[in-house]
């Protein structure tokens, strides 16, 4: 079992290593032009998004809508550091991923007792404070939005920022405390019974989602050196949990690829982008009806045979 | 003192829309046991069916025709998104109620366009006054109808057949089906009748704001739901005294405070209860079996 899983991380270890090199030489050789490397950087950032919210609605089971608003804390934090503080950028990132973090664990300790409907509710509400919050402080300039952010991301540093979160979500989830997190998920009661700290874990991994939310806030600032509150609201919340529902909760690689499809298809159809909701929704609602019976599973089955292949693959 | 009063009167106004769409929420979660996401658009889109009515006939089969619409509409969602996941995970359902709240959104989006459409001001314009407060006949007027309209549910709730039938999918829906009650029919009903309660929230909003947009569900819905909880989800008097309880509070925030803020004193209402007091003021408090 031990060698599997190293055998997959050097698989998966080479994979990344042979697309940074593609990505590099695409981008040295203007193959890729600038166009195209924005897009390849949102799909990054959509994927740290995905798979860090992967871990707590997946995973662990417990629905959080209020994803986008640990996404603005990062961005905010590490926008206003770069702004005033000219730190370096990767100091600015991490000081923005560990305050979302920070948030995570305040608002997770009280939150988290809930279950359900009221989680779900309780931490969109939470979004919309944060949103308010940010809309009506003077040093985030309000709705106005904040501006002068140095543009510092690019696509290695998102690819980088991409490979650690994979890896340490993966890890976490492969690990010891993974599995606590599924058995969590599968039964509260019974995992308690059987001596998991369900509160410790639960917050634990609320928190390291938010930190990777956090990071990704903070590389979304700093790619389009503009944020405003409104950017960071519900439906950016239910934008990123789209993504993990298509790709399957507690699916990784699931996650992974729906979150490049997810922002690859708006990128390819322009004039298709105002059917971009109305299309999620369809998502949402097909995913959880088909899901369980015969023909989702066939579905699924077909998409991992794909997912395998293109397992870290940014495009 | 008097502006004071004024405000009570206006956060009054408010709240009993709220308390409308809440009893809505509160319904169904009694008898499906799931919170219906969507209830916020079902309103919105009674709003818009009461407007192109109007520009047909006159103001009152329009809202006739629009509480029939939004009812058939809710019942509609019932049958496709929510009735092939009964007895599914709540996460499930949860998600689906999502999907079905962005779906109605976005397709009003694209049927009307994002643009806000002036509502027909079809209720007297004017106000009373009382010794200085001054009382608008449209404040007067919402708090009638959802008045008249608490008392029809809870008659019909208490006092008829099948309102027991309701009650008693509510409190077991297996035993309630042995008992020779319709599930499926009941929960449609439940569905119907509050979709139709949230075409009468949305004229009303659409009167006393005078603009409706595709967005206004969202927000609204949100709320009323706050208002559930605070009066304790599944109790309809419970949703009516939180409705009002939210729109004086709002209305407090935004005339002492900062109307920039409203909205998150309306969140820190919600956080509050849900970590003091989960049940709300009028819940019942529910242990939970292994």
């Amino acid at each position: 079992m031990k060698k599997l899983l190293k055998s997959e991380l050097f698989k998966a270890f080479i994979l990344s290593i042979v697309i940074f090199a593609v990505l590099m030489i695409g981008t040295a050789t203007s193959f890729i032009n600038s166009y195209w490397q924005g897009v390849l950087i949102l799909c990054g950032i959509n994927i740290i998004l995905a798979v860090s919210l992967n871990l707590a609605a997946g995973y662990l089971g417990q629905l959080t809508l209020g994803h986008a608003g640990f996404m603005s804390v990062g961005a905010y934090t590490s926008a206003l550091i770069s702004i005033y503080l000219n730190l370096p950028f990767i100091v600015s990132l991490l000081i923005g991923a560990v305050a979302a973090g920070i948030i995570g664990l305040v608002i997770g300790i009280p939150v988290l007792r809930l279950k359900g409907d009221y989680l779900c509710i309780i931490t969109l509400a939470f979004n919309e404070i944060i949103r308010v919050i940010m809309n009506n402080l003077e040093i985030t300039n309000g709705a106005k939005g904040l501006i002068g952010i140095p543009m510092n991301t690019n696509l290695v540093y998102v690819f980088i920022a991409m490979i650690i979160t994979i890896f340490v979500v993966y890890s976490i989830v492969k690990s010891r405390h993974g599995r606590a997190i599924i058995s969590i998920r599968e039964d509260e009661t019974a995992s308690e019974l059987s001596g998991i700290d369900v509160g410790y874990y639960k917050v634990f991994a609320f928190a390291v989602s938010a930190i990777f939310a956090g990071l990704a806030g903070g590389l979304y600032a700093h790619y389009y050196t503009v944020i405003l509150p409104k950017g960071f609201d519900f439906n950016k919340s239910v934008e990123i949990l789209v993504m993990v529902v298509l790709g399957g909760m507690g699916n990784l690689k699931g996650s992974i690829i729906a979150a490049i499809v997810l922002t690859v298809i708006p990128e390819l159809l322009i004039s298709f982008s105002q059917y971009r909701m109305l299309l999620y929704a369809i998502v949402l609602i097909a995913a959880m009806i088909l899901k369980g019976t015969g023909k989702g599973e066939q579905i699924m089955e077909r998409l991992s045979f794909f997912k395998k292949k293109d397992e870290v693959k940014p495009e | 003192m008097i502006n004071f009063i004024n405000q009570v009167i206006n956060g009054l106004s408010t709240g009993s829309m709220y308390a409308l769409v809440a009893i809505g929420y509160t319904m169904v979660y009694g008898i499906a046991k799931m919170i219906n996401f969507a209830h916020g658009d079902i309103i919105m889109a009674g709003a818009y069916f009461a407007l192109i009515a109007m520009g047909i006939v006159g103001p009152i089969p329009a809202i006739l025709f629009s509480i029939v619409a939004t009812a058939a509409l809710g019942v509609l969602t019932e049958k496709v998104a929510y009735k092939p996941l009964r007895g599914k995970g709540s996460l499930e359902v949860l998600i689906t109620a999502i999907g079905v709240s962005y779906l109605l959104e976005n397709a009003f989006l694209l049927i009307f366009g994002s643009a806000a459409r002036t509502f027909p001001q079809i209720m007297p314009k004017g106000t009373i006054n009382l010794g200085g407060i001054s009382i608008k006949y449209i404040t007067i007027i919402t708090l009638v109808v959802t008045a008249v309209c608490t008392a029809i549910l809870l008659f019909f709730i208490n006092k008829t057949k099948l309102g027991k039938a309701m009650r008693a999918v509510s409190e077991d829906q297996g035993a309630a089906q042995l008992m020779g009650i319709n599930v499926d029919t009941t929960v449609s009903l439940t569905f119907a009748i509050g979709s139709g309660l949230g075409a009468i929230a949305g004229v009303i909003y659409g009167c006393a704001y005078s603009l409706i947009t595709p967005y206004i569900g969202l927000m609204l819905g949100i709320k009323a739901f706050i208002a559930a909880v605070l009066g304790g989800i599944g109790s309809v008097p419970g949703a009516m005294v939180g409705g009002l309880m939210l729109g004086v509070a709002e209305s407090l925030t935004i005339a002492y405070i900062s109307s920039d803020f409203s909205d998150a004193v309306v969140f820190g209402i919600l956080i509050l209860v849900l970590l003091v007091k989960p049940a709300g003021l009028f819940g019942k408090n529910v242990r939970e079996k292994v």
